[in-house]
């Protein structure tokens, strides 16, 4: 078998059979993520020390017969996750060096499945930003063209995957930062229901809208990442109180009789010919699987960046204080008193876009503004939860494209002025509802910039609050009809 | 200089620790005097990265406890926001408090006769500490994340006495509630004050105001105060400017020193906690929280006087010691029990002055020596009750009663035993004390004499004289009775 290209469910088959040991596992990716990082730069820290402890108590697991649903499958997390005693940086300056005293939730969710943390993957500083070019540690490129950007914020997790460097990777989305990146990278990506998975211990962006999801082969896979971390969590007091379901085992519906949305607002001009023409194939194949096609209206899609534009920084300002020399993190070399620790540590420690977003919400939520900017955003938000009530009364999912194009050259974002605004529209709007989604692969196009490279497309299914199993079953139906999740990039063979 | 008169007008900032297992928001344990520092933290109250704040539902209850209390309207939706601003004791470069939805709304109590209005109380957590060594300062964070009621009162107060007066009934009102031992020494509760002067007679508030920081007791908070209002009536007498300022006083040197001046409010950016979602109350939980209030300080002053006959002053010192309240009516309960079987019920409030005289009196002096609790000394409700029937049948003396106290106190036990052990019994059988008095007058003949031919006050003597024959044992009304029997 091919591990590297192997999906969760093969190699949960093949541990079980004792075709391959967990430390087998981790030994082959720790070895092909030494050979293919340099040129990815996907991982900012690789565990291997780590990644042989807990494969070897895989493996005696196993022997037990005590088998989890992940137990000894490797993965990958992005570096916003504390890890007890591993290197946490955000990708930041002034994180640099700073080793967590505790287990993010997701992650000790994960080690009680004694799955296998192989390192710790690259994002854009803090999160803030879809392409990991804000990363002080360099961009991650695109497994499919190393000229071009992985997406972001977790470009790292999804290089990784796409070039078969872990089976699946831990992904946070505030805005498009898990469906936006795995659009690019060509595979599947969990972005959850607001309050389905625990975001305790991974570094907040934005508290209301930070979303901490998966990125993998299949809808398939992702649906089993999700049963093993969803839920409540007792430390996360925004986590709902909502079973969670056998999501993998209950995929084969099919979509007979299911009703699928098309929003006109999300194809408009701006998207790339060759993205439409993929995702209205993508469409057809829905239908043809039984699926009524209607097309619904979401008429504030618009405001959704607006309201971003105001929520993102202000709770971004707040959240980023704790950075200020004292506990923990960069701390200037030299400061005559209190003030400068703070303003000097955070000037050297900060990169320009959290720099950016901290001034911008500092200016929003000051008294005398704050009624006109943060809490009118809120009102606004409000009515755009409201809308998708009502849409989602009419159909069961929305279809449309992940990313409004293809991925694009590293540096180029600012020479394309629709660059980041197109894809707000398609992601934010979703996201600031709090609603499931998950991106998959739906074919190739190619880049405006007019290469001949072939790259990947996103398809992305929208669902209501608390509709995972709705996103993956039809996630799921779409790759039991196509093989477009299981394309993959050359030369990242063995 | 003028000669007009002027009167201040103070309101009160008060912050009450609330005791809890854990802390507000983490599971850490809410000690802050632990001494080792930066014991009782966690990844939540050292605001690590990552981490998340949960609600503490115990602090929450409290704090409505204190607002039912204070007369305060319950509102049955509240949140938490972040007040945004950097300090080193501050972990997180916010607190989470409450801006514009408290736990406890508007409110008032009646203080001597006048009503003091609440403006809100509303729960956030507490800071770190400083410590400042050398060059450089120290940040212990065991008190970080400590929950915190902070009360605000409208500017009711017109006397430095009656802001103090105030103080003192909350710290008795929470500690009856249980929420807070509110320590003013310790931190755990602490006041600010907010005081300017007008015109005596004006309606409007003067267009400035001075806040008053670490007063930490209550005799500070009315000395602060008295300083303050003094200095600004000074200024206002010979034309000096007031402003909008912070000052603190120094206990040392008596006087207020300014520290800040507040030329415009600090913006705290305040916002809603995403971390936390808002707080829905139902009625029922209310209801049920208002009927859990115990009897509060003045309901049981109240009580203690109609039902017992107590005065006003009696009734005060009882009730300023949860304790010493509670262990009176236990002693009480068991004398109104003797009454009934007595058949003496109108000798209820007779009994009940007893009983205060007995425990204001010399138990209270007894607890002193020792710093003990009431409920904590080796003398039980029943004994001390025993104690003072024995005393009201005549079967010791007061003085007797005295001495078997202190024996109980120092080694427990039944009064009966201990006045028997001690030889304490007093003596009232009519014949062995008229041997005594026979023996008395006749070795006395010349006072006997003397009375007999009209000193009537002889007969202290001879009183006196069978009291050192019995060794303090006879009953001295009994002795008195049989003397003026025999002496005709």
């Amino acid at each position: 078998m091919d591990y590297a290209f192997a999906t969760i469910r093969e190699l949960r088959q093949a541990l079980d059979d004792k075709e391959v040991s967990s430390v087998e596992l981790a030994k082959f990716f720790l070895a092909r993520i030494k050979k293919y990082n340099p040129e990815l730069n996907a991982f900012i820290t690789i565990t291997e020390d780590e990644a042989l402890a807990q494969a070897g108590d895989a493996d005696q697991a196993i022997a037990r017969g005590e088998v989890g649903l992940l137990t000894g499958i490797p993965y990958a997390a992005k570096d916003l996750f504390s890890t007890r005693g591993i290197a946490t940086t955000a990708a930041s300056r002034i994180l640099e060096n700073f080793l967590p005293v505790y287990d993010a939730t997701t992650i000790a969710k994960l080690k009680e499945q004694r799955a296998v943390l192989l390192g710790k993957t690259n994002l854009d500083q803090f999160a803030h930003g879809s392409s990991t070019e804000t990363s002080c540690y360099g961009p991650s490129k695109n497994p499919w063209d190393s000229a071009r950007m992985p997406g972001g914020s977790s470009g790292g997790s999804t290089a990784a995957v796409a070039a078969g460097l872990a089976p699946f990777a831990l992904a946070t989305e505030t805005g498009g930062s898990i469906r936006q990146p795995a659009s690019l990278c060509g595979i599947s990506g969990w972005k959850p229901t607001y309050g389905r998975t625990s975001r305790f211990g991974v570094i907040a962006m934005t508290s209301s809208t930070d979303s901490i999801g998966t990125v993998a082969r299949s809808a398939h896979d992702l649906a089993i990442t999700a049963e093993v971390l969803s839920g409540h969590d007792p430390k996360d007091a925004t986590t709902g109180n909502v079973p969670v379901m056998d999501y993998s085992a209950q995929l084969s519906a099919g979509l007979k009789g299911f009703k699928i949305g098309v929003p006109k607002e999300y194809f408009v001009e701006g998207i790339e010919e060759d993205v439409e023409k993929r995702v209205r194939e993508a469409i057809a194949v829905a239908k043809d699987l039984g699926a009524e096609i209607v097309d619904v209206d979401l008429p504030l899609t618009g405001f959704g960046s607006l309201v971003y534009a105001i929520v993102t920084p202000s709770e971004v300002s707040s959240n980023l204080s704790r950075y200020d020399g004292i506990r923990y993190g960069h701390v200037t070399a030299e400061a005559k008193d209190l003030f400068e620790i703070y303003t000097k540590s955070r000037r050297e420690g900060f990169g320009d876009e959290a720099k950016r977003r901290i001034m911008t919400g500092t200016y929003a939520l000051s008294a005398g503004y704050r009624d006109a900017y943060y809490l009118k955003a809120q009102k606004v938000r409000r009515l755009l939860v409201q809308e998708f009530e009502q849409v989602f009364k009419k159909v069961d999912i929305l279809l449309c494209p992940s990313s409004p194009n293809v991925a694009i050259k590293l540096g180029s974002a600012a020479d394309n002025p629709l660059f980041g605004y197109i894809a707000d529209q398609l992601n934010i709007p979703g996201a600031l509802a709090g609603l499931a989604a998950l991106s998959v692969p739906c074919g190739f196009g190619r880049p405006k910039d007019g290469e001949a490279v072939e790259l990947p497309v996103g398809l992305q299914i929208i669902g209501p609050q608390w509709g995972e199993q709705k996103v993956f079953q039809v996630g799921h139906a779409y790759q039991q009809a196509t093989d477009w999740h299981k394309q993959k990039p050359a030369g990242f063979q063995n | 200089m003028n000669d007009l008169k002027y009167e201040p007008v103070i309101g009160l900032e008060i912050h009450v620790q609330l005791k809890t297992r854990s802390k507000m928001f983490c599971a850490s344990a809410n000690n802050p005097d632990e001494a080792a520092p930066n014991t009782n933290i966690c990844e939540v109250c050292s605001g690590q990265p990552g981490s998340m704040p949960v609600a503490n539902r115990e602090a929450v209850k409290k704090s409505i406890m204190v607002g039912l209390a204070l007369g305060c309207e319950i509102p049955e939706y509240s949140k938490f926001d972040r007040k945004n601003y950097f300090y080193p004791d501050l972990p997180k470069g916010y607190q989470i408090s409450q801006y514009d939805q408290p736990l406890c709304g508007k409110g008032e109590v009646v203080l001597g006769g006048s009503k003091i209005r609440i403006t809100r109380a509303h729960l956030e957590e507490d800071a770190g500490k400083l410590i400042h060594e050398g060059a450089g300062s120290l940040v212990d964070l065991n008190r970080a994340g400590v929950p915190l009621l902070e009360i605000v009162t409208e500017p009711d107060f017109r006397t430095p006495a009656e802001a103090k007066e105030f103080l003192q009934d909350l710290q008795n009102i929470v500690r009856y509630l249980g929420v807070s031992d509110a320590d003013m020494e310790k931190g755990h509760l602490r006041c600010d004050a907010n005081v300017s002067v007008r015109r005596a007679g004006e309606k409007v508030l003067p267009p400035y105001k001075v806040e008053i920081k670490n007063m930490n007791s209550f005799r500070a908070v009315e000395a602060g105060l008295d300083y303050e209002i003094k200095r600004q009536e000074e200024a206002l007498k010979t034309g000096g400017e007031l402003l909008n300022e912070t000052r603190g006083w120094d206990e040392a040197k008596a006087v207020t020193v300014q520290q800040r001046i507040k030329e415009e409010a600090q913006d705290y950016r305040y916002f809603p906690e995403p971390d936390l979602p808002a707080l829905h109350f139902e009625k029922g939980y209310i209801e049920e929280l208002r009927r859990l209030l115990p009897e509060l300080p003045a309901a049981k002053r109240t009580r203690f006087m109609y039902e017992f006959g107590l005065s006003k002053k009696d009734a005060d010192v009882l009730i300023a010691d949860k304790n010493l309240a509670g262990f009176f009516e236990q002693v009480v309960s068991e004398m109104q029990e003797w009454a009934e079987e007595e058949g003496r019920q109108d000798d209820i409030k007779k009994f009940a002055k007893l009983t205060n005289n007995w425990i204001v009196g010399d138990f209270q002096a007894l607890l002193k020596t020792t710093n003990q609790d009431p409920q904590d000394t080796k003398i039980t409700a029943e004994n001390l009750a025993e104690l003072i029937k024995m005393i009201d049948r005549g079967e010791v003396s007061g003085s007797a009663g005295k001495k078997i106290l202190s024996v109980m106190f120092e080694k427990g036990g039944d009064p009966s035993n201990i006045a028997v052990d001690e030889g304490l019994g007093q003596v009232s059988d009519e014949s062995e004390i008229a041997a005594v008095v026979e023996k008395i007058i006749s070795e006395n003949s010349s006072v006997v004499a003397d009375y007999k031919s009209g000193k009537k006050q002889a007969i202290g003597f001879l009183v006196g004289k069978v009291m050192a024959e019995t060794k303090g044992k006879a009953n001295p009304q009994v002795v008195n009775k049989i003397l003026q029997e025999k002496l005709g």
